[in-house]
């Protein structure tokens, strides 16, 4: 596409910056949802009851002023918005980059990068099929090891019941890896799309944002797999 | 020492090329990479061969004419400019890739040598003050602070090589688009057309073809002048801005 005339009229907002900034801010979202998540999950090691009332509560949050379950359903449009928005801005940038590259190089080395940052796209792509499978098995209850009877009377046996099935653990597990390289760079990288790395420290501070990102809300997600594998937690 | 060299080869812009190995001997140690490929030509020329065309101009590092990926690498394994790369980098016996940039914007024209007009053509869409002609001002008469003043100095360092285009996996011009912005956004000078700058040659970059950036970092690794990689996070900076500002 190489061209010899200047271009009239750019506008910021047909960008390809724009687009990275929708990518920032619907991943910062994401985040802020995760840590919510992972928070909620911890409750599996106060016992059944603590747990099953925190998943009541998630109902009931904002009644009388939001019917029963309106605060859910407000945080899934969210999400649901801000993840067509993720994706779409990742297609378009995914697209845009291999037209920039159409003949690939015949030794290509990494010298500065690393390695959640390369793999952002197919993980991204992982993450996004475990959130299917995710919500098949635990929110729309189709797949699940006791056949759809405890999702919403008892999450807290699904929860045991799925993490006592090996294979099932095993999918979390890898996912979660999946979730801790994508938020490693995706942290950092949200931090300078945004335009807060402007010196080497604030760099380095985001840098340190990611790590610690990855590790709280990935480790976070994985201590209730492997406490009801190894049981520390069941029914 | 004794070199295999694997290099790209295309007659023209519309050859298909590919890699042609060739053999020299007798390089010293102490030789530019440039030279080396010298030694090459002049042994293609006796042999009534067709040199291997590639770009260089001041071959002190400074102009930012040489390219060449070497061996996966952009200006090779040092932090410096193809031309002040010497062989003792490399050891007796190696083999060594060379290839041209690989960027849609960068089309190759021959051999390894690609036009850059893209960053000519990003460069006059924005990368510019506007200033009175006449005699020189007083240079004391506008004065900018030390801190603004060295980050602007150490960031138009850049030389406009390419060398971040081809070492990043998206193909984007990001880091040498910040370091312009921030060479020129730093000083007074530059800030009555900030906003407009930004939003004109991110349109230009975009419209040459240039691929998004992912903050992954190979650019500022390969970069021989060593502009970080916080210039893209100005740039984006300035671009948000403008975005507020409705441009």
């Amino acid at each position: 596409m190489a061209t010899t005339e200047l271009v009239k009229g750019s506008r910021a907002a047909r960008s390809t910056i724009a687009l990275k900034l929708l990518m920032a801010v619907s991943g910062l979202l994401f985040i802020g949802f995760t840590v919510g998540h992972m928070y909620g999950n911890l409750k599996a090691f106060s016992g059944e009851e603590a747990f099953n009332e925190y998943a009541h509560h998630l109902r009931e949050l904002g009644t009388p002023m939001l019917p029963y379950e309106g605060f859910l359903w407000i945080v899934r449009v969210g999400l649901l918005a801000a993840i067509i928005v993720h994706i779409a801005c990742a297609v378009a940038l995914w697209h845009r980059a291999a037209k920039a590259r159409p003949v690939q190089y015949v030794a290509k080395k990494n010298r500065g990068s690393s390695l959640s940052s390369r793999t952002m796209r197919w993980g991204g792509i992982t993450l996004l099929l475990f959130i299917v499978w995710h919500l098949l098995n635990f929110t729309i209850v189709k797949v699940n090891p006791s056949n759809g009877s405890t999702g919403d009377d008892n999450p807290y046996q699904l929860v045991v019941d799925t993490f006592d099935t090996p294979w099932m653990t095993v999918i979390y597990l890898l996912a979660m890896v999946a979730l801790g390289f994508h938020l490693h760079h995706g942290t950092f990288s949200s931090l300078q799309t945004l335009g807060f790395t402007n010196t080497a420290s604030s760099r380095a501070r985001a840098r340190a944002a990611g790590w610690i990102v990855a590790i709280v809300i990935a480790g976070g997600f994985t201590l209730v797999p492997l406490s009801v594998l190894v049981g520390i937690i069941e029914k | 020492m004794n070199l295999t060299l694997k290099i790209w080869r295309q007659s023209g812009p519309d050859d298909q090329g590919g890699i042609h190995t060739y053999q020299v001997s007798g390089i010293s140690p102490d030789m530019s990479f440039l030279e080396m490929l010298d030694v090459l030509n002049e042994q293609l020329n006796e042999k009534g061969e067709e040199p291997i065309a590639f770009d260089s101009d001041c071959r002190e590092g400074i102009c930012g004419m040489c390219s060449l990926m070497i061996n996966g690498e952009a200006h090779g394994p040092e932090v410096t400019t193809t031309c002040q790369l010497h062989m003792r980098s490399f050891t007796d016996g190696d083999t060594i890739t060379i290839e041209p940039w690989r960027a849609e914007p960068f089309p190759v024209i021959k051999d390894l040598v690609v036009d850059r007009g893209a960053f000519d053509r990003i460069i006059q869409a924005g990368g510019f003050i506007s200033a009175i002609t006449g005699s020189a001002p007083e240079a004391n008469s506008v004065p900018a602070p030390r801190d603004k003043a060295m980050r602007a100095f150490n960031v138009a360092t850049c030389i406009g090589c390419g060398g971040c285009v081809a070492a990043c996996p998206n193909g984007s011009a990001s880091l040498f688009l910040g370091a312009k912005i921030t060479h020129l956004g730093e000083l007074p000078q530059g800030q009555p057309e900030r906003w407009t700058r930004v939003v004109d040659m991110v349109g230009q970059h975009d419209h040459e073809g240039f691929g998004g950036c992912t903050n992954i970092g190979e650019c500022a690794a390969a970069c021989p002048k060593e502009i970080p990689l916080d210039v893209i996070s100005q740039l984006n900076k300035d671009l948000r801005t403008a975005l507020k500002m409705g441009l």
